[in-house]
């Protein structure tokens, strides 16, 4: 049996743990909430901006367009949200197995624009190329931030170096469920709702189709890439929360197990003594 | 009095605006456009202007600098990068952005990126129009 000094050490330790857990779920409760009406505030733009797209380009027939379709390389670029910081249980690991579970992306030819430091680690340690790396953007996303990576990947799509664009990140259901994501971003696919009878109404484009979609498609994608910024940085506090949660619950089942221990421990070591002491005095009387 | 439709100003901070209008005036990249109900399927580009809503109780104005417009015969859907109704301006920015914009267009200086300048030079004159 250990010892008392030795379970009383251990104790303390597991009670230092658990105040730093206890205070990171606190910190990520109230930054969940800040960042989930963030992303509740934003997801009308960022569906609106989906069907109009999609409900466009199902409308507009059979137009062709550099973003329609995929480019003559055979790379695949994929835009990878994950956090800065880790002890969110899976959060990171689930966007990194994500992509390479997918046979769509060998890591011989898929290229990672990566936000997060941890999942640029990650997807390094597998051998993918990094071909662009934003940590700071996850801390506090803003727009502005989305169309400058949109600016960056698009140049590339359209020098050719990459065929296609996936945007890998977590949806946030609710504050114990997030789901990682990937969504084709380029060339965009023609959505399956309204293509029936709203196909009659064909679609006008002022000044004209090629110019409309020039200026739709970056747009698009921007805000694609923004919501799931937001989206993402919910979820990350989300996990977190529910990881550090079940982090302190469990530091706290360790600690009533060893207290019990250090007191039986304790009990026995009295009861020792006092069988010594009546031991002896028996012994000299 | 002209039939109401659906009229949807969304940016990617909030829903802007959510209601009925009879008309909707603002500015694409190919000039002034107003728009009623049953207006042929139009997809327009957004250039910065005065976005002015005609609701039954008057008329409602507010900037909109950049996005999108998709017009269907029931209705507008505006998606906007920025919009701002006039008591959220601030005023103070604006103004300098445009002696900012004013000075790069007139010292013309060798590397200056004209388009993005008059942009910018437009923007601030849309807002600082607001202020009436």
């Amino acid at each position: 049996m250990a010892s008392m000094r030795d379970i009383k050490r251990r104790r303390v330790s597991i009670q230092n743990t658990e105040q730093i857990t206890k205070a990171m779920k606190l910190v990520s409760t109230v930054k969940l909430q800040k960042s989930r009406t963030k992303a509740e505030n934003s997801k009308p733009y960022f569906n609106m901006m989906y069907q109009t797209v999609s409900s466009l380009l199902a409308r507009s027939g059979n137009i062709e367009h550099r973003y329609l379709k995929a480019g003559d390389s055979r790379k695949v670029a994929v835009i990878a949200i994950t956090s800065n910081r880790g002890l969110a249980g899976g959060y990171n690991n689930n966007i990194i197995r994500m992509v390479m579970g997918d046979e769509r992306f060998p890591s011989d030819r898929t290229v990672i624009y990566s936000i997060g430091n941890k999942g640029k680690d990650g997807f390094a340690r597998k051998g993918y190329e990094i071909a662009g790396d934003y940590p700071e953007v996850i801390e506090e996303p803003v727009y502005q931030d989305a169309s400058d990576i949109t600016k960056v990947v698009l140049d590339s799509f359209e020098k050719g170096e990459i065929g296609e664009i996936y945007l890998a990140y977590t949806t946030f259901k609710n504050t114990v469920s997030q789901v990682p994501t990937l969504l084709k971003l380029l060339p965009v696919e023609a959505g399956e709702e309204g293509q029936g009878e709203r196909k009659e109404t064909l679609m006008n484009y002022e000044p004209n189709e090629d110019l409309v979609l020039d200026q739709l498609v970056p747009k698009y994608m921007s805000s694609m890439i923004y919501g799931a910024l937001l989206e993402s940085v919910a979820s990350e506090n989300g996990a977190r929360m529910t990881a550090m949660d079940s982090a302190t619950s469990n530091a706290e089942e360790m600690i009533e197990e060893l207290s019990l221990q250090y007191n039986r421990a304790r009990q026995g070591s009295i009861t020792q003594e006092l069988t010594e002491i009546i031991a002896g005095a028996n012994a000299i009387s | 009095m002209a039939e109401m439709m659906k009229l949807k100003v969304i940016t990617p901070e909030r829903n802007f605006y959510d209601g009925e209008a009879s008309m909707v005036e603002f500015t694409t990249t190919e000039g002034d456009i107003g728009i009623y109900k049953d207006h042929i399927p139009l997809t327009a580009i957004v250039a910065p202007g005065v976005l002015t809503i005609h609701e039954p109780e008057g008329k409602r104005e507010a900037a909109l600098i950049s996005g999108f417009a998709e017009i269907l015969p029931d209705g507008v859907t505006i998606l906007a990068e920025v919009a701002e109704w006039p008591d959220e301006i601030d005023y103070s920015r604006a103004q300098e952005a445009k002696e900012r914009a004013e000075r790069r267009l007139q010292e013309k200086a060798p590397n200056l990126d004209v388009a993005r300048a008059e942009l910018a030079l437009k923007r601030a004159l849309v807002r600082l129009d607001m202020r009436k």
